[in-house]
């Protein structure tokens, strides 16, 4: 079933996954199956991509995300945008954040 | 901004998340309990299944839960639950699952025999994104039990592969070569191959530790008279000739250099090992008084800052081995360390016979050394590895 992303959508991480900075890394360790394509995956994520998955509280919208993320990053609203839309969508996809 | 995938996936390899320097801490190694439910008399740690005063000091439920909290700290994303037998832990589940909510990998090394249907349903939903490694110690009862000493262990174990086998849990096995199995080594290597997740030929213990613990003279006499002469261990390493000169080669290029007065030349101190009663040790065998300390009195990050560091500085002041190991250009083919010489001897600095053994009959099949030739008074070693990894092989012809 396809997952339409929607800047108005609220998402949170999954209990199913653990988020830790390793050393620097930014990791994200599945608990449970279902989530890596093998059994010993495990996965990081980019400085960009942890400023997104700290910001999926459930509680701030997508838009409200990459609105703080614009006064961090040097790009357009849009670029921003884009890019959440695109993180969340494969962090769904993963099954490692729900929608709130 | 971004161009390609958002999530970066990152196999196996923990090396691959470190670009540089690497945490304080990323591998943890506890012995859950010394207690094992077969009873191998090659076996340097085993206790019986019904020690009391064993299972008594253990360490608890909270005290584990607090060591894997402190490793998660400083930066541990990997932690090896083993024994003894560590299912035989009766927090064993709660432990894991635990370990795996901090989000730590859980590496088991198990028998198998205590493998249920309800661990593998566990395993099934909550992976412990390690392959599960397996003790395998015959391929038919008879060989099997006559390494357990245990009635019904051979089908226990069997039970539990197959049960994580039609599950697909990932599993790897491992091999214990004794008298009592050496024969079955071609049967069991056909069976492993065909377990998915043996991306390599198996591993043997063969080199068997004296009691780690020094707490038998019995069963250290048992254990040598098990050990494999120095002879069969080269008839075992290269029965796949080509393959074996081939690695030595690569081996020897990097690893194969005099180590000269220190007593560490291994990673030990790297990692944290905690035995089952809460004493931290720089690896799994090393319990020497000098290189052990206490979870009551030092925690995980001082003795990996203060304790360990100065540890590995160490230096030998044995006559023998300063005269002998200190300049052998053998340590890379020799198992020689501070572990194995406190196991043998109650010392960090006496060099192993029987490792020594086992090393220049390595070398003398390699033409590294002559007959009744000793390595540590070998001056010319550099060459003598240049031209043997230039060799093309294969080149030996004495292969027996």
């Amino acid at each position: 079933m396809k997952t339409k992303i929607d800047l108005k959508n609220k998402y949170l991480p999954s209990e199913d996954v653990v988020a830790r900075d390793v050393h620097g890394e930014f990791i994200i360790i599945p608990i449970t199956s279902g989530i890596a394509d093998s059994d010993d995956e495990i996965f990081s994520l980019n400085e960009f991509g942890r400023a997104i998955w700290e910001k999926l509280d459930g509680k701030r919208d997508l838009k409200g995300v990459a609105s703080i993320l614009s006064s961090r990053f040097v790009a357009t609203a849009g670029e921003i945008e884009n890019d959440v839309l695109g993180l969340v969508d494969e962090l769904l996809k993963r099954k490692m954040v729900v929608k709130a | 901004m971004q161009t390609g995938s958002y999530v970066t996936r990152i196999p196996t390899d923990k090396g691959s998340l470190w670009k540089n320097s690497k945490p304080l801490l990323v591998k943890l190694d506890i012995e859950l309990t010394e207690r094992c439910n077969n009873n191998c008399a090659h076996c340097c740690i085993n206790l019986p299944l019904d020690n009391q005063e064993a299972a008594k000091n253990e360490l608890s439920t909270a005290e584990i839960k607090n060591i894997l909290k402190e490793a998660v700290s400083l930066g541990c994303v990997t932690v090896r639950f083993t024994g003894g037998e560590p299912l035989l832990k009766e927090d064993f589940e709660e432990l894991y699952l635990f370990s795996r909510k901090l989000g730590l990998r859980v590496f088991i090394f198990t028998n198998a025999t205590l493998i249920t249907p309800h661990l593998v349903d566990l395993f099934c939903r909550i992976p412990p994104l390690e392959r599960i490694e397996i003790s395998v110690y015959g391929m038919k009862k008879s060989s099997y039990e006559g390494v357990s000493r245990v009635s019904g262990s051979f089908e226990a174990a069997w039970r539990g592969i197959s049960l994580l086998a039609k599950r697909r849990v990932p599993f790897v096995v491992k091999g214990a070569l004794l008298p009592a199995n050496k024969d079955e080594i071609e049967k069991f290597e056909k069976w492993s191959a065909t377990i998915p997740w043996m991306d390599k030929s198996p591993q043997y213990s063969m080199f068997f530790d004296l009691r780690c613990r020094r707490d038998s003279m019995d069963k250290n006499r048992q254990i040598k008279k098990l050990r494999l002469s120095a002879e069969d261990c080269l008839k075992i390493l290269v029965r796949r000739k080509e393959y074996y000169i081939r690695v030595m080669q690569e081996f020897c290029a990097k690893f194969m250099h005099p180590s000269g007065d220190n007593l560490f030349s291994c990673g030990s101190g790297h990692g944290v090992c905690v035995d089952a009663y809460g004493k931290i040790q720089p690896c799994l065998a090393l319990r020497h008084p000098d290189c052990v300390y206490d979870l009551k009195k030092v925690s995980l990050k001082e003795a990996l800052i203060n304790y360990f560091p100065k540890m590995r500085e160490m230096k030998a002041e044995n006559p023998d081995y300063l005269s002998r190991c200190a300049k052998c250009f053998l340590r890379g083919l020799c198992e020689q360390c501070p572990a194995k010489s406190w196991m043998e001897y109650g010392t960090l600095d006496t060099p192993v016979e029987y490792l020594c053994e086992c090393a220049h009959a390595q070398a003398r099949y390699l033409g590294l050394i002559e007959e009744e030739e000793k390595a540590w008074k070998v001056d010319n070693w550099k060459e003598r590895i240049r031209r043997f990894c230039e060799k093309e092989a294969p080149y030996h012809e004495n292969e027996n």
